[in-house]
């Protein structure tokens, strides 16, 4: 009855989250005196495996089948819930990727169970594991008690856990791999998945930008983004924008910031009218200093930033660019 | 093509959020509410798909009596006919929710179910992919484009991490969850609104639904909170000229990074 992590892989290269998880699994492991093991996917994943051995593992499971190379929601569905029945693990990780939310809710409702979704962090309390997620789009935490029968199921959020707290196998050894061919037909796939691709190049590259000054719904309309650009004028800022920002066409998409997004790491970023939603604060959390402009003094984006000033933008930002043309 | 758009009334974004005495939930009494935001984008997908093959919407809500409002834009902006699972105390874990929502689709057989991805509220994301499990559906999330495909099926566009997408082929029926921003949303019409008053809302109670629970879904929600704060952030008050002033110095001679 162990803990198993679901890794995830494409073409052979894994998603980094993977590890974060991995890190947790084991943390979680130490907690409830039982042990971690983990599971690839895929269609020849030998190399994974292989580096995976090399972590303090219980056992590695090597879900092998042709119909496993493309991920398929169906395909993945029911190879997980054949080493499920064989693995029989207490509770299943994963990290919270697009691709889990994608299988994982179908999962865990074709054996009757609520998956945890998007969770921060955990305790144990009377050996039972309570899982702690947000809501309200992180203005609010709940803590989630995983009762009866197991296994359980949670997905973890990017960032929540340190995959540098990974432990290796002590004395040099090496976790055993072993293989676990699932019965999958080709009928049983109902989607066909093509070619992934990337739309144009991004003309404007954030990722190199030494100041970020980023704009989010507290902008209200169209007409106003200007005093934002001319904050970031003043300051010979790149301007940036969180993503509902370039759904509704106010900024160009190469402009956002966020999952969906570019990842920066500035050494500055000034978030202004930006809540802080997780989608958002995994694209601009590595930033050297944030800063952040915000009417609600619950907002998120608080809880991340460096300095900040509660008010109403619209106010402060005009004294903002007056202050930054001062000479210093 | 009948296709059927899961909405949920929410608190509206820009909620002062409180928690109730009881420690489970927020404060209801003082807050406004609006649909989740990306089910309007569903919403925009499903009525788009119709003007262009024709067909019907059908929207479908689980909420207490309050969501009857929700449900009204959502058929003054065009959808032609609602179902309206009404609860007071609607179960905050998605399956149970979902379950609800099967059962009130039994009757219908649509080609086409849409959710939004995600709910503001809860947050699980999950609602969408629950459902197309329970009614045996194949399903994509996150989709930026629905086409229709010549000899049957649908095409659509999925958006992945890091600006990456892939298309994605399926049969129908089929359960799409939509990703905000897929199109520009519209607003209700006076026309719209006018003819929202004579549309069908058919009331269904989870009673009549028979869906109670069955078995245990594994979770307990235990209590909410506030987050603590974890990070020292300075902050800076008092009036907009000083904050601005004590902000730029601090970035200039303490942060130093301008």
């Amino acid at each position: 009855m162990s803990i198993l992590v679901v890794m995830e892989q494409r073409a052979g290269s894994w998603n980094r989250m993977s590890f974060e998880t991995l890190a947790a699994a084991q943390q979680l492991a130490r907690e409830l005196n039982t042990t971690a093991s983990a599971a690839v996917l895929g269609q020849g994943t030998e190399g994974l495996t292989g580096e995976l051995a090399q972590q303090q593992l219980e056992k590695i499971y090597a879900v092998e089948h042709d119909l496993l190379k493309d991920y398929t929601p169906d395909a993945y569905t029911l190879a997980l819930r054949q080493l499920l029945a064989h693995a029989k693990p207490r509770l299943a990780l994963f990290p919270h990727t697009y691709q889990v939310r994608d299988f994982l809710p179908k999962l865990a409702t074709s054996l009757g169970k609520v998956a945890v979704s998007d969770v921060v962090s955990h305790r144990i309390d009377n050996g039972q594991t309570v899982l702690v997620r947000q809501l309200f789009q992180g203005k609010v935490n709940a803590d989630v008690r995983l009762t009866g029968a197991e296994p359980h199921f949670a997905s973890l959020q990017a960032g929540a856990y340190r995959a540098d707290k990974l432990s290796p196998q002590s004395n040099q050894g090496s976790a055993p791999v072993e293989k676990f061919t699932p019965e999958i037909a080709a009928g049983d796939i109902r989607t066909r998945p093509l070619e992934l691709f990337r739309e144009s190049q991004r003309a404007v590259d954030l990722g190199a930008a030494e100041l970020i000054v980023a704009v989010g719904r507290g902008i209200k309309e169209a007409g106003n983004i200007p005093l934002v650009q001319q904050l970031a004028d003043a300051m010979g800022a790149e301007l940036a924008a969180s993503r509902p920002i370039c759904d509704a066409g106010w900024l160009p998409m190469e402009r956002q910031v966020g999952s969906s997004g570019q990842t920066v790491g500035p050494k500055m970023y000034m978030a202004i009218g930006i809540s802080g939603a997780i989608q958002h604060l995994v694209g601009m959390k590595g930033s050297r200093v944030i800063v952040a402009i915000n009417k609600d003094p619950n907002a998120p984006i608080f809880e991340v930033a460096d300095y900040g000033i509660v008010g109403d933008l619209f106010q402060v930002v005009p004294e903002l660019i007056e202050a930054f043309k001062k000479p210093k | 093509m009948k296709i059927v758009v899961a909405i949920k009334q929410v608190p509206a974004r820009d909620s002062q959020l409180r928690i109730a005495s009881s420690g489970k939930w927020i404060e209801q009494a003082d807050l406004t509410y609006e649909i989740n935001e990306p089910d309007a984008y569903a919403l925009e997908e499903g009525l788009q798909l119709k003007e262009k093959h024709g067909g019907e919407v059908v929207a479908l809500c689980a909420g207490p009596a309050r969501a009857s409002q929700t449900i009204r834009e959502a058929l003054a902006k065009g959808a032609d006919r609602a179902i309206h699972i009404e609860e007071e105390a609607m179960a905050s874990d998605p399956l149970a929710v979902a379950r609800l929502m099967a059962a009130a689709l039994k009757a219908e057989a649509p080609d086409l179910v849409l959710t939004g991805l995600q709910s503001d509220d809860l947050g699980y994301g999950q609602t969408g992919v629950i459902l197309a499990e329970l009614l045996g559906l194949p399903h994509a999330t996150l989709i930026m484009q629905v086409e229709m495909r010549d000899g049957g099926g649908i095409r659509v566009k999925r958006e992945l991490e890091d600006g990456w997408f892939q298309h994605v082929e399926m049969p129908l029926p089929a359960l799409l969850t939509i990703q905000s921003g897929i199109s520009k949303l519209r607003y209700a019409t006076l026309m719209g609104i006018k003819k929202a008053k004579t549309k069908e809302i058919k009331r269904l109670t989870a009673a009549e639904l028979g869906a109670g629970p069955s078995g245990h879904s594994g979770i307990a929600l235990e209590r909410i909170y506030l987050p603590e704060r974890t990070k020292r952030t300075q902050l800076f008050e008092g009036n907009p000229k000083e904050a601005a002033a004590k902000l730029v110095e601090k970035l200039r001679f303490e942060a130093r990074v301008i």
